[in-house]
């Protein structure tokens, strides 16, 4: 059995990073930004409940370089966790396990991620909202 | 709980240096993890340069070298030298694999050798597999029957049935795939890991086998089975080219699909 004074050999150092093991952490980092994410929106909410000064205050904030950073960020995280999350739900229906396989709807799910997010902004910036 | 930094006992000193002798041809460096038990003192990685032109070509080939001429006190398992036994499964190049059928020509630049990952280490490569084999035995890994067998012949299969369980049960149980998967880096304590969950679908799909509600019983835990989040390192890392992940997916639908 192990003995303690037995050295544990190493893993996380060692371990070579790959599309497969890089993505899956990359969804977990993005499930925690938008839980803080989720935060910042539910401020944004009771902001709006808060009455017009309220409001424009946390929409100053959000609007500021920083802000729309952040808010950029988080979009990333959004489509990235969405388009990734559909790829676990095809792996849950048993779809897409070879290897090649794999790798490819890694790849697809990064470009879509970037593209989602492109023109979410591209709306947002050029609509009538700005 | 995951804790990602190595114990105090187990972080890695600089170790020695074997330089290769002079009018050495094609000269390979090779850093390898040392333990020695007897000592007290942590690990270190030591480095051998080997002359590949008077080496074999694979990576075992160069263990043996370094044991038979260099540093007798290297320590590893090895066997059958083709990729059948899957005793020297280690971690070379940053992935887990068989170093008998790992080719140094595959091998970019500096060959780096350590034990399995996250595990116990006996000595030098050879890590403690005593949780590993305990975690096997545990799915019962036989046929299990409740009907008598026909008395005049054997429990026949067709072909397609017999398909089903070719794939999962060429598994070595070398461990490459378990001591790749972080999730089981984290819960080894309680998570199956990726080579019994792929030993424990082999009897779930088997055409002959009568337990599977017991089978399934046994594994819906959130632990046992439930910590496979699909990450793919065992898949990606499976010397013979098995897909543990996939097998894995199998057991959860099965599990869904009986509460439909």
């Amino acid at each position: 059995m192990s003995q303690p004074n037995r050295p544990l050999s190493p893993h996380l150092g060692v371990y070579r990073w790959q599309i497969s093991n890089t993505l899956s952490i990359v969804h977990r980092l993005t499930g925690v930004m938008l839980s803080l994410g989720a935060v910042v929106f539910t401020v944004w909410l009771v902001a709006l409940a808060g009455g017009p000064d309220a409001y424009l205050g946390v929409v100053g904030v959000l609007r500021s370089p920083l802000g729309v950073l952040a808010l950029a960020g988080w979009t990333l995280c959004f489509f990235y966790h969405l388009c990734n999350g559909i790829r676990h739900l095809c792996w849950d229906a048993g779809l897409g396990f070879e290897i090649a396989q794999a790798r490819a709807s890694g790849k697809a799910v990064v470009a879509a991620a970037v593209v989602l997010t492109t023109a979410f902004w591209l709306v947002v910036l050029t609509g009538s909202g700005s | 709980m995951a804790e990602f930094r190595l114990p105090a006992n187990s972080r890695i000193q600089p170790g020695r240096e074997h330089k290769a002798p002079a009018g050495a041809g094609r000269v390979r460096r090779f850093h390898i993890y040392r333990y020695d038990p007897d000592s007290g003192a942590n690990p270190r990685i030591d480095t051998y340069e080997i002359d590949l032109d008077r080496c074999g070509p694979m990576v075992l080939d160069a263990l043996i070298k370094i044991k038979n001429e260099i540093d007798t006190t290297l320590t590893f398992r090895r066997s059958c030298r083709e990729g059948i036994c899957g005793s020297c499964a280690m971690n070379i190049d940053g992935g887990n694999t068989l170093a008998c059928t790992q080719a140094i020509g595959d091998i970019g630049g500096d060959v780096k050798i350590y034990p399995l990952p996250h595990m116990s280490v006996v000595k030098d490569l050879v890590p403690d597999l005593t949780n590993f084999y305990a975690q096997y035995a545990s799915i019962k890994p036989w046929l299990q029957t409740r009907t008598p067998a026909p008395p005049d012949r054997e429990r026949l299969q067709s072909k397609e049935e017999q398909e089903k369980i070719d794939s999962p049960s060429a598994c070595i149980l070398c461990a490459c795939c378990s001591a790749s998967c972080p999730s089981y880096w984290w819960n080894s304590d309680r998570y199956l890991g990726p080579a019994t969950l792929l030993a424990a679908y082999r009897w779930l799909v088997d055409s002959r086998d009568e337990a599977t509600g017991e089978r399934l019983d046994d594994l819906e835990d959130p632990f046992r089975l439930y910590r496979c989040h699909t990450i793919m390192n065992c898949t990606m890392t499976c010397p013979k080219g098995l897909n543990p992940a996939r097998a894995i997916a199998g057991i959860k639908q099965m599990i869904a699909e009986r509460k439909l």
